[in-house]
């Protein structure tokens, strides 16, 4: 099948692949800070440069490790919890 | 009216009676006919008011027409054709009849123009969902489906009681715009009724709990339409009401932190339901003609992509029978469409340019912003970047990808599932990149057209934020992946208070309550029963000697007879549901056909 083969022939040129991301992740900031117009922004902070990046990354973040924390206070229990 | 007005849930609820008696060869057919005739006629409905009917001296109104209640049937009756193709191979009729009823209530709802009709399918939404619950025939299935129907049933008095009251003081089962300005009590017992259907938390636990546990395709057709119903009733009752806007923002938020934890991955698709639920809850709160074409909208983009998860995820329950992402991992080799479909429901419900939920979702942002909620706007945003990091990331990777490798048997069951299931999934895949290229078809849908069309999604900022936000998103998946390896555990939500509060209330009846039992049984043994028995003996020879002959063929008819109603009355509660859902679907159709002539 074909889609099998594509997906195979990305995941063996996976280094090639990362690394074409971050090109892609590079201009899209510099393209933002270029071309984009930001008449129409609500507040002062997204006129930053690569505001809605660094918004992106630290949100991602900062889900991840205070769900965990939430989730380690006592809310994850073993999967036989409710058992009697 | 005097002219007969069909009701799209008189097709279903008809055709839910007729299918257990089809030969096979028809039943597939018949199947998606139904479905597409009930698309078709809400099609062909025109806007006014229809079906009214005189019960005990109140109006009643079946079929209350509109731009609102059009968008809603629309999407409704649409899923319902893929709900049933992606399930046309399923051979267990109940759970087809089960599912008709379940979209029959939700359609009902929608047109409903009165109180009294609304709570009728209201609760036939609930009595006929639960049965895809139990259909999956697991034990805990069963606990489910039983916690499922407590829940619903609570909600559903508070309804009740909410509309007993505001009708007493306005006078009119009209169901209309409250007046939120001014909440009384009963609207806010009304609201609690519709926001426990919306999953608004701590009314939410019971979502993850059943379509985590439901059937394959069941969880397809319930992630579609109780919550959403319960937004066209807050669109419909509540616009404005200020309280929303915040309990929506914790909506979206709530549902992305437990997603995180979550190792089922139907159920932290259903608690992305209740974060993607919240955009809309706090666009009704905002109120205005923009925030509700927005909620409106999403929920629209959302019934799609979240059917078409669910099938994905649901793909994968059905052919390698396992759900969790500790048990699962690799599966690119042997499911790649499936992958396919369900990153297209993901890059959907994250909003991607081009996919559904971009058009959809931020109108409900921008609406925040326009009306200078700030806070609203940004931590919208937020829970997008949890929707991404989940939906868009955590689900294609741990099941298709990822380090796991799933057990022998699991890994030889895998394999692309039915060609049915595909063509649904392939079809919804279709609508949710349509609606998201083509804007016109969902925003000449919404109630207020015009205010719509002068909304731009793809304008040069927008798109570009929306890129930064969700590939950085990805920059943090990728660099935290240690973190969000997924652990077999389960996570304890508001479901515990009423689980472990039952358990109290059970062992309260089992301990002191049973000991006052005995004591009076024993009271009653010694001072009633043992002269009792003796009397009963004397009356047993004279009755053995004397009146056996006559009366034994009498008895042997009696006994017959018990044995037959015995079956009705030995406790069993789903027996006893499933009678009591058949009288109760007599008597509404009974009903729209009266209603209608």
């Amino acid at each position: 099948m074909s889609l099998v083969k594509l997906i195979e022939y990305l995941r063996n040129r996976l280094k090639t692949v990362v690394r074409l991301c971050w090109v892609a992740l590079a201009l899209l900031v510099v393209a933002d800070i270029l071309f984009v117009d930001k008449e129409h922004a609500h507040t002062a902070v997204e006129h930053w440069w690569g505001f809605w990046s660094l918004f992106g990354f630290v949100g991602c973040a900062a889900l991840i490790i205070v769900s965990k924390w939430y989730g380690h206070a006592g809310i994850m229990q073993r999967e036989d919890y409710y058992d009697e | 009216m005097n002219s007969f007005w069909l009701h799209p849930a008189l097709i279903l609820i008809l055709g839910a009676l007729v299918l257990p008696f089809l030969p096979g060869r028809v039943k597939r057919p018949f199947l998606l006919l139904v479905p597409v005739l009930v698309f078709a006629r809400v099609l062909t409905l025109t806007h006014g008011s229809f079906g009214h009917v005189s019960f005990l001296g109140w109006d009643l109104v079946f079929g209350r027409v509109d731009r609102l209640s059009q968008v809603f049937g629309y999407i409704m009756s649409l899923m319902c054709i893929l709900g049933n193709l992606y399930g046309l191979h399923v051979k267990d009729d109940r759970q087809h009849v089960a599912a008709w009823f379940y979209v029959a209530g939700s359609i009902g709802a929608i047109y409903a123009g009165d109180y009294l009709t609304l709570f009728l399918f209201w609760e036939l939404m609930a009595f006929s969902s639960v049965f895809l619950i139990w259909a999956r025939g697991r034990e805990e299935s069963l606990g489910a489906g039983f916690r499922y129907l407590l829940v619903h049933v609570a909600g559903g008095l508070s309804l009740l009681a909410g509309m007993v009251w505001h009708c007493n003081t306005v006078g009119s089962w009209e169901f209309s715009l409250t007046d939120v300005q001014h909440a009384t009590p009963a609207t806010y017992l009304i609201m609690i009724g519709f926001i426990l259907n919306a999953a608004v938390p701590p009314l939410h636990a019971w979502l993850p709990d059943a379509y985590g546990e439901a059937t394959f395709n069941g969880s397809v057709f319930m992630c579609a339409f109780t919550t959403k119903t319960a937004v066209y009733a807050l669109c419909r009752g509540f616009a404005g009401m200020e309280i929303l806007v915040p309990l929506g923002v914790i909506m979206a938020l709530y549902g992305v932190v437990y997603a995180v934890l979550e190792n089922d991955c139907r159920r932290l698709l259903a608690y992305h339901i209740i974060s993607q639920v919240g955009y809309m809850v706090a666009g009704v709160g905002l109120g205005t003609q923009m925030a509700v074409n927005g909620a409106c909208a999403h929920a629209f983009a959302h019934i799609l992509y979240k059917g078409l998860l669910f099938m994905g995820c649901g793909a994968v329950l059905h052919m390698t029978g396992e759900s969790k992402f500790t048990e699962l991992g690799g599966l690119w080799r042997k499911m790649p469409w499936t992958f396919v479909f369900t990153l297209i429901g993901g890059l959907s419900i994250s909003a991607f340019p081009l996919f559904s939920g971009f058009v959809s979702k931020s109108m409900i942002v921008a609406a925040g912003f326009e009306e200078h909620k700030l806070w609203v706007g940004f931590l919208l945003m937020l829970a997008s970047v949890g929707t991404f990091l989940h939906t868009g990331l955590k689900v294609p990777y741990f099941i298709w990808f990822g380090k796991n490798q799933p057990k022998r048997e699991v890994w030889e069951r895998a394999a692309e599932p039915p060609w049915n299931m595909n063509a649904a999934m392939a079809l919804a895949s279709v609508l949710c990149i349509f609606i998201g290229c083509y804007t016109p078809y969902l925003y000449k849908m919404l109630p207020y057209p015009e205010v719509a069309a002068e909304y731009h999604p793809y304008t040069a900022y927008h798109v570009s934020e929306t890129l930064q936000i969700l590939l950085f998103t990805a920059v943090g998946f990728f660099l935290l992946l240690k973190k969000l390896v997924p652990e077999p555990v389960i996570s304890l939500d508001c479901d515990w208070f009423y689980r472990m509060g039952g358990r109290a209330f059970l062992t309260f009846a089992r301990k002191p309550v049973q000991a006052v039992d005995t004591f009076v049984g024993e009271l009653y043994r010694l001072g009633g029963l043992i002269p009792l028995m003796l009397t009963a003996r004397l009356a047993g020879l004279f009755d053995n000697y004397i009146i056996d002959g006559a009366v034994d063929g009498f008895a042997r008819s009696v006994r017959r007879l018990g044995q037959r109603l015995r079956g009705v009355q030995r406790g069993q509660v789903q027996e006893n549901l499933v009678f009591a859902f058949g009288v109760a679907a007599a008597l509404i159709v009974a009903f729209l056909i009266l209603a209608n002539w």
